[in-house]
């Protein structure tokens, strides 16, 4: 199935040259022909292939695809974990890797938000939130960890502030790591499956605080999921992608008004969305279920 | 056995979960608070009473062996009472029991050869280990020569020791020293590659140098594995320290057993042993509650049943 991108649609915007910033949010990234090669040129695999998609400033955009599709892959190039083989990413007008540089610096202007959950065991939750502002030299340790318990109080957590992440639900931790990330007023947060862990009751919490996070903060999100649902009750844009190699193979627009809430999950409109994408999305599992491609 | 084990570990997860996860007081309740509280629990449950079991067991295995039975291959060997009597007598029959001053003289200089060589392999050791983990060009030159040299037993490097280092003291702390190292170095490095590299990234992401990385991150995540190391580190140490004692030296718990052995003194012997046993017991107890107290992290997620 071969996508032709309509004029005006993100990824006709990531073709164009270098996009302004949209109604004063930063945080915009291009990505245009980015290709990901594992292993050799011409005998590793080919996990990213010519894929180009645009992710707008101030809005929420998720990518779905299958288990090990490679959007992973993306996410750890823009964050600066991996080089890509070829094309070009750039958040505002700054390139971030493309010809000559094939690996992004990870810095604190693009924060992710791990599967798994990556706060430091062995520093409270407020250590935690602090980390950023203090190695940066941004802030003194005095005045980092004010602000990491405004942070924490405005989350609704500040009485978790001396206790260990191990301590605290896995709901509870994805939370203080959004709050660890927000610390740093960065210009995207790179979000991975965060909730793959969690059972769908929890997962529903956790979507709600997301978006009242930001409705508050208006931060470009790039979220990776492999639910539907999820992404386009969470989504401004849904970026459906195809499975190894992984590009575009619809995008969506959901035209549903911010700040929603699950009452949006019933609504007509959501089941049409639904049902307009549903399709693509079983396609691209079925491939990937008889490739019997693995999470990397 | 297993049951009543697993009984008490339930008691205490479920004493602590409510006070750790509902009512959060300023920074836990206090330490001292919470360690009586834990022996009340302790002695509540099964666990000190099978233990005193297990002990009188042995004892009473030992005592109808030797002296009951008096079994072909234990003629020679001294029965407990014998040795407890020589043990507590004031005045021992082969000059050495808890009321004579040389026997803390024996415990004081192992320790102390224990202490130093320990306390050097640590100071070598865990950063040797955290570079091998953390550098993978220092890995590649640094480990094969490593793990050629760690099968060399302390008793192999014994002549070695004697023809480079003058005296006696100093031999035998190198041989302590040895096993010590390898264990420390190994732990730690298996520490640093066990740090899973989210953490890593996590750290680069929020603006952190390669430094910081190293010390808010590697440091701190490689620490279990270093304790667990540690508590090895100062169990082999005294290990070597009786092969190299047995070899030289006019002091130790391990030129005792040597020496009473070759004196026919065998309830002194049996008595250097174990209090070997003890002595090395408390060292490595040391070492973990140590432990558990620099990394309260750990000892409360455990407490929770360490979900993550």
């Amino acid at each position: 199935m071969n996508y032709e991108p309509p004029r005006g649609s993100p990824i006709a915007d990531a073709r164009a040259p270098a996009l302004a910033a949209q109604g004063g949010c930063k945080g915009a990234i291009r990505i245009a022909n980015v290709v990901k090669i594992y292993g050799s040129e011409g005998a590793g695999v080919r996990a990213v292939d010519d894929c180009t998609f645009h992710v707008p400033a101030g809005k929420i955009t998720v990518v779905v695809g299958p288990s090990g599709c490679g959007k992973t892959t993306l996410l750890n190039a823009i964050a600066g974990f991996h080089s890509i083989t070829s094309g070009t990413i750039h958040l505002d007008d700054a390139l971030l890797c493309g010809p000559g540089r094939p690996k992004a610096d990870p810095g604190p202007d693009r924060i992710v938000v791990f599967q798994n959950g990556a706060l430091f065991p062995w520093k409270t939750i407020v250590e935690n939130v602090a980390f950023g502002p203090i190695v940066q030299g941004r802030l003194s340790r005095k005045a980092a960890f004010e602000k990491a318990r405004m942070m924490l109080a405005e989350t609704g957590l500040h009485n978790l502030e001396t206790n260990y992440p191990g301590e605290i639900s896995s709901g509870m931790r994805r939370r203080v790591e959004i709050a660890r990330a927000l610390m740093n007023d960065p210009k995207v947060l790179l979000l991975d499956e965060p909730y793959r862990a969690l059972d769908s009751l929890t997962k529903s919490v956790m979507h709600e605080a997301l978006l009242e996070t930001f409705d508050r903060n208006r931060v470009t999100i790039f979220f990776i999921t492999h639910d539907l649902e999820e992404a386009i009750f969470l989504g401004h844009h849904v970026v459906i992608m195809t499975t190894r190699p992984c590009r575009p193979k619809k995008i969506l627009t959901v035209d549903i008004p911010h700040p929603r809430d699950y009452s949006v999950l019933t609504a007509k409109r959501f089941r049409e969305y639904l049902d307009e994408t549903v399709e693509a999305v079983h396609e691209e599992a079925l491939k990937a279920f008889a490739a019997g491609e693995r999470e990397r | 056995m297993k049951e009543s084990a697993f009984a008490g570990d339930m008691n205490v997860a479920l004493a602590q979960g409510p006070t750790a996860v509902l009512a959060k007081p300023e920074r836990g309740p206090g330490r001292l608070e919470s360690s009586a509280y834990r022996m009340a629990q302790w002695l509540r449950s099964p666990r000190p009473y099978l233990m005193l079991i297990g002990f009188a067991l042995f004892l009473g295995f030992w005592y109808l062996t030797v002296e009951v039975w008096k079994l072909p291959r234990f003629s020679q060997m001294p029965g407990p009472t014998a040795v407890i009597t020589e043990w507590i007598n004031p005045d021992p029959i082969y000059g050495l029991s808890l009321y004579s001053p040389e026997y803390y003289q024996h415990i004081w200089v192992s320790t102390r050869r224990v202490l130093i060589a320990f306390l050097l392999a640590t100071a070598t050791g865990v950063p040797l280990g955290l570079l091998l983990g953390w550098s993978l060009r220092f890995k590649e030159y640094v480990f094969p020569v490593f793990e050629l040299l760690r099968p060399i037993p302390p008793l192999a490097w014994v002549p070695l020791a004697i023809i480079m280092f003058h005296g006696s003291e100093t031999p035998i702390i190198f041989l302590t020293f040895l096993a010590s190292f390898y264990a420390t170095t190994l732990n730690t490095m298996l520490g640093v590659e066990s740090i899973d590299v989210s953490f890593v990234r996590a750290a680069y992401c929020l603006g952190a140098k390669r430094r910081q990385v190293f010390w808010h991150v590697i440091v701190p995540g490689a620490m279990p594995f270093i304790f667990t190391g540690l508590q090895i580190s100062v169990g082999v140490a005294w290990f070597s320290l009786v092969a190299g004692e047995m070899v030289s030296g006019q002091y130790g718990l391990g030129y005792l057993i040597n020496t009473s052995y070759t004196m026919v003194q065998y309830p002194t012997m049996v008595i250097g042993m174990i209090t070997l046993g003890i002595v090395g017991y408390v060292t490595s107890a040391a070492v973990r509650v140590l432990g558990n107290y620099l990394m309260q992290w750990r000892a409360r997620e455990l407490a929770m049943g360490a979900e993550a």
